[in-house]
């Protein structure tokens, strides 16, 4: 077999392989229900309904996609310019990080000048914390795909290190597990009365803001340009390694916001459990959305709402809840092949 | 001083040896991988998935040795679907590896609910025992730490040499080399790029999944979530510190894991009581990421590696 | 030779689609044993699909091969090197990090036989390549190996086989004419062993030396075929090109002040591809330079210095008097220096963007394709289309991602993005590899006109016709040396081979130690 490029795609080229790949998905999914002994159908409807069924279970969806929507972007940035970036799972953490040190009585500010600061510091410190690997790739071409994912276990063992030593709330019960954030530094809701903090709606700015560095500005072309084709970009005099610095940077950064948000927004205290992979789930989020950081937003939505609504299910029906992760691993690897498809048509010799 | 007592007790040794088990099998199945050309970042899955189908069918009654026969099974048939995306398709290795890693995990973590809905904690089975070598065993020294260990140790450490032989020494191995260094001699001459690179994938991550089923068989006895924790991606940076050689990748995984031991025993000394423990765990992995830092500009990369190869290209 | 002993060979109306493009339609001949058949048609007329088709690398879409009377199944590479047929590839087919054993018995044995036999093989490498004149040591790793080598190695790949049939491909592309000369005697050989051969080529003087019989492609058609000694070289172009031959009238030059200036220069060697050693050179405006050699012996380091891609470690490079500070692709661009690289596919434009993007590729953050930081599409946009215009790049749009035109196209394009801004240097690498004839003579029109508005001018190719029809001065360079200059018709092609083949440097630079 071969693959040929399609000059001009018709709309059923467009739109049948993606389809198809999400059918798959639901078919294998229902497969694997009716293995747990549950029915198919009503499992689907229960993940459905868990997800979207309610105001509660809409908010609940929006403030899982929130952290989602940060490291999906993180990762769709990085990814764009060819910059493996697996490690946002640590940078969350480091944002996470700075936010607990600094927001839990170091400074005593109003909120109006606390946060900003505190989501700047965030974002400086995952964005140093991918600078690392970055380099390493930069100057001595080491590959980034296997110090981000070794950086992510570190991170973690420094954290657990750190709340059981100096971050360690006095008041935790034995607990590893940090002070409690100022009410200063909490992230307020957007709507009163809603369940659903500002983080969300920061991710959505970050979203828009991303989608117009990479549509508009000079760095925006020369990361598309680095990503597609390095040597091409290095002969046009594009500065290929800063350009890939400069990536990482702004990576690492929009993963630490995930961490800032999820501290200040939702759990108000850092914990070893703060991120159940949200770092990781951002890669199968950056490559639905195809890369496209308006995308991140749909795809993150359809993530989180997929986990939220495999939580539910899961109480209902008693179908494991790695279901979800399923759905998603075979929604990621069905979608890149549907990309293909959309582009090339498989012909004889 | 405690160091050097450490380092001279046999029991040391026999550890590290031991540890090393799992990721000597595991870099010889990526090695297996990139050698044709292939990175297989499924690896960390596919050793989840080995080391839950061998502990599972143990545990259902079936024989060690049929156990790891269906471990390898099992990360073969992982390796076939990572193959088939990557190879005839050509899709991004990286996002395939990764996809791979987590529908195993995941496919893992929901078998084992399904099949132990009730337990708390694990079952332990009837693992692989300790084996002495006749003669060889009683050397001073030697022989207690490297012919007192269980059969798998010694698979694993048979395989190198075998995986050796096979790729240097064989027509199949030539072709296997020939195609992680330029696919388009290997088709020139007639052979299939695609059925190399795809049978390649698929027994690299057999091995994998043996590495994976030694922790459950060999070393802890049951299953548990989280065990394999990392030891795929170390695998990977083995492969690169051993310059895609088997023999130097048996040598880095059996440095590593004597740093490792000795890090666990550290942990014990009165330097282990005044620094956190979190800092010890950590030395295996800043290790590995220092050996890719000093191996990477030497070392001999497949020049085709995670490039694909379609034949009517034009 | 030509003695008629029967068909080895039949092709029986094979046709090839490439979705609209149709690169062979319903081409037929035969092949006779003992008989050097050459295949002759410019770029893109269709050979090396149909070579390829041949040796089951690509299934035709209809039509048959046979092979001493028997039909090969389509799509195999086994079954072709079963039947006999062996392939000399343009693109060299080996494993650089393997030796030339290794590559030669590679899949020769059924792959899980036990063991690879090593002595057996490597006695018989060196038999054959003692009786073809194929002189390569089998354990030498390849990438050590010079162009001309590693062509042997090819030949004794297909000859390991005992291939009936020996196709090659454009084999002397990258032969000095004395190496193109053994390259023959080593064909005459194969025939005295009974071999056929098939002759793929573009060059007539070649084509009229070997074959006993011409076969002409155009545009994938069959226009002709001829015996040898029955035509000449006019009537085998006129075929060929289907007319008259564009002749390209070039008139003196008048050389003007020198623009771009090397004192001896030296960058390191890259791998296997030589740097410069010591190398000196003035480009002066109004003027062609020709750099004439054998690939891989120090043009790719020639050109990376002047495109900026790397600086020397020892000498000088001065660009109109002036020594630039950090040499680099950027202030290459800032010294008006105007670069269209050797692979326009890989490293002069980015596929997957469209031309718009492509065209303001090196001066996208500078006025008016960006202000502060940000890009203006629409100034973009209109510099691409006033491309497209000027330099008839046949094209649906500026929005057209730009894997989709042909080569010749994308080069007009690359020409446009450089030539726009009146550079005064140009350094034009391989310009016309692989174009047809039209956009060949397309871009040597460009290449005069820009000359004769005062631009200094540096073709690099292998192609040494193209080097001695365009340049009005010539250097040879072989090894990373540069030859002296040569003045138009002051040197024979033979004369410029020995060069070529990096002999003379010593009688003109005596050692300084």
């Amino acid at each position: 077999m071969r693959l040929e490029a399609i000059e001009d795609q018709t709309w059923p080229r467009r739109l049948l392989p993606p389809l198809i790949a999400l059918s798959v998905t639901v078919v294998i999914a229902s497969g694997l229900a009716m293995l747990a002994g549950a029915n198919p159908f009503s499992v689907l409807g229960l993940i459905l309904q868990g997800a979207f069924g309610s105001q509660f279970a809409i908010l609940e969806t929006l403030n899982r996609a929130t952290p989602l929507i940060f490291t999906g972007l993180a990762v769709a940035v990085a990814f764009r310019a060819k910059f493996w970036n697996i490690g946002a799972e640590a940078q969350l953490y480091a944002g996470a990080l700075v936010t607990v040190v600094l927001g839990t009585g170091v400074l005593q500010w109003p909120s109006l000048a606390l946060l900003p600061l505190l989501a700047v510091l965030a974002v400086l410190a995952g964005a140093c914390l991918l600078l690392v690997p970055a380099v390493l790739k930069t100057r001595f071409g080491v590959d980034e795909v296997v110090t981000t994912l070794l950086f992510n276990f570190i991170f973690l063992l420094f954290i657990s290190m750190l709340l059981e030593g100096p971050l360690k709330d006095p008041m935790g019960m034995g607990w590893p597990k940090s002070a409690r954030l100022l009410p200063e530094a909490r992230l307020p809701r957007m709507v009163d009365g809603l369940r659903l903090h500002w983080g969300f709606g920061l991710a959505l700015i970050s979203a828009g803001a991303v989608w117009i560095i990479q549509s508009r500005s000079t760095l925006g072309y020369e990361m598309r340009a680095v990503g597609l084709n390095k040597n091409a970009a290095a002969f046009a005099g594009i500065p290929v390694n800063r350009v890939l610095i400069k990536t990482a940077l702004l990576s690492g950064g929009l993963a630490a916001l995930a961490g800032f948000s999820e501290v200040a927004g939702v759990k108000g205290s850092l914990t070893l459990d703060l991120s159940p992979g949200f770092g990781y789930t951002g890669i199968i989020v950056a490559m639905l959305a195809l890369l496209h950081p308006i995308g991140v937003v749909f795809a993150a939505l359809f993530v989180a709402g997929i986990f939220v609504g495999a939580d539910s299910m899961s109480r209902a029906a008693g179908v494991p809840t790695y279901l979800a992760d399923i759905m998603l691993a075979t929604a990621l690897l069905l979608m890149v092949l549907a990309i293909l498809l959309m582009r090339f048509r498989i012909v004889r010799g | 001083m405690e160091i050097f007592e450490i380092l001279m007790s046999v029991s040391f040794w026999a550890a590290a040896i031991r540890i090393a088990s799992p990721l000597i099998l595991g870099t010889l199945g990526e090695l297996i991988c990139e050698r044709a050309g292939v990175l297989n970042l499924g690896i960390e899955g596919i050793m989840v998935s080995g080391a839950f189908a061998g502990w599972m069918a143990v545990y259902s009654g079936t024989g060690l040795w049929t156990g790891v026969g269906v471990a390898m099974c099992v990360g073969m048939s992982f390796g076939l679907l990572h193959s088939v995306l990557t190879v005839p398709f050509g899709l991004s290795q990286h996002v395939v590896g990764l996809g791979v890693t987590l529908l195993a995990t995941s496919g893992t973590y929901y078998a084992y609910r399904l099949a132990l809905p009730e337990v708390t904690s694990p079952p332990k089975i009837e693992a692989f025992q300790p084996f002495e070598i006749p003669f060889l065993s009683d050397i001073p020294g030697i022989g207690p730490a490297l012919f007192s260990q269980t059969p798998l140790t010694y698979l694993a450490f048979g395989l190198v040499l075998v995986v050796s032989l096979v790729l240097y020494r064989t027509p199949l191995g030539l072709a296997v080399r020939a195609a992680g260094e330029n696919p388009a001699a290997v088709a020139a001459q007639g052979l299939s790029v695609t059925a190399i690179r795809m049978g390649a994938v698929t027994v690299g991550s057999g091995f994998m999944a043996m590495g994976g089923a030694f922790l459950t068989m060999s070393a802890f006895d049951s299953f548990f979530f989280e065990m394999v924790n990392g030891r795929g991606w170390i695998c990977i940076a083995l492969v690169v510190f051993g310059s895609w050689r088997p023999g130097k990748a048996l040598l880095g995984a059996v440095l590593f894991a004597a740093f490792d031991a000795l890090q666990i025993r550290m942990q014990q000394t009165s330097l282990g009581a005044d620094v956190p423990y979190q800092i010890f765990l950590m030395m295996p992995y800043i290790l590995s990421i220092l050996a890719l830092v000093v191996m990477s500009r030497r070392a001999e990369v497949p020049a085709a590696l995670m490039v694909p190869f379609n034949k009517g290209e034009r | 030779m030509g003695k008629d002993t029967g068909t080895v060979l039949r092709l029986n109306a094979i046709t090839k689609r490439f979705g609209t493009l149709t690169a062979n339609d319903r081409v037929s001949f035969s092949l006779g044993a003992g008989e050097v058949l050459a295949l002759l048609g410019e770029n893109g007329a269709g050979k090396t699909t149909l070579m390829n088709i041949l040796f089951g690398q690509y299934m035709a879409d209809s039509g048959t091969v046979e092979v001493f009377g028997q039909t090969l199944p389509p799509g195999n590479s086994r079954a072709a090197l079963d039947a006999g047929v062996g392939m000399v590839h343009q693109h060299f087919t080996l494993a650089d990090n393997m030796t030339v054993q290794e590559n030669i018995t590679l899949g020769v044995q059924p792959l899980f036989r036990p063991m690879l036999d090593k002595s057996a093989a490597r006695s018989r490498i060196e038999a054959l390549s003692e009786r073809f004149h194929l002189a390569v040591s089998p354990n030498a790793r390849v990438g050590d190996l010079t162009v001309g080598e590693r062509q042997r190695v090819e030949i004794l790949k297909a000859l390991y086989r005992d291939v009936r049939i020996l196709i090659l491909d454009e084999p002397t592309a990258v032969l000095t004419p004395q190496e193109a000369d053994d390259l023959f005697a080593t064909l005459k050989t194969a025939v005295e062993n009974e071999l056929s051969v098939i002759f793929i080529s573009h060059k007539l003087h070649e084509v009229m030396a070997i074959s006993d019989r011409v076969v002409v492609l155009r545009h994938g058609k069959l226009v002709g075929e001829v015996q040898t000694d029955q035509t000449d070289r006019a009537a085998l172009a006129s075929m060929m090109m289907g007319g008259d031959i564009p002749a390209t009238d070039v008139v003196a030059a008048t050389p003007g002040a020198t623009l771009l200036e090397l004192h001896k220069v030296t960058t390191p060697d890259v791998g296997n591809a030589p740097g410069l050693k010591s190398v000196s050179l003035s480009l002066r405006a109004g003027q062609i330079t020709g750099l004439a050699g054998v690939s891989g012996n120090g043009q790719a380091a020639l050109a990376d210095l002047i495109g900026g891609m790397r600086g020397p470690s020892e000498g000088r490079i001065d660009v109109n008097d002036v020594v630039p500070r950090r040499w680099s692709p950027q202030e290459a661009i800032r010294n008006g220096i105007a670069r269209i690289p050797e692979d326009r596919h890989k490293v002069g434009t980015i596929a997957d963007f469209d031309l718009t993007e492509n065209a303001i590729l090196e001066r996208y953050a500078s006025h008016p394709f960006s202000k502060g930081g940000w890009l203006s599409w629409r100034a973009s946009r209109e510099f691409a289309q006033d491309v497209i215009d000027k330099y008839d790049v046949r094209c649906p749009g500026p929005d057209t991602r730009i894997r989709l035109l042909s080569g010749g196209n994308m080069q007009k394009l690359i020409l446009g993005r450089v030539l726009e801004t009146n550079p005064q240097i140009i350094l034009a690498n391989q310009p016309v590899r692989g174009l047809d004839i039209g956009a060949v003579t397309y871009v040597h029109e460009q290449l005069l006109a820009a000359r004769d508005r005062g631009a200094a001018v540096l073709l690099i190719s292998e192609d040494l016709d193209e080097v001695m029809a365009l340049s009005d001065v010539i250097h040879v360079i072989a090894g990373g040396r540069l030859s002296p200059a040569f003045a138009r018709g002051q040197m024979s092609p033979t004369e410029l081979g020995i060069w070529m083949a990096g002999q003379g440097f010593d009688e003109d630079m005596p050692h300084a130690s």
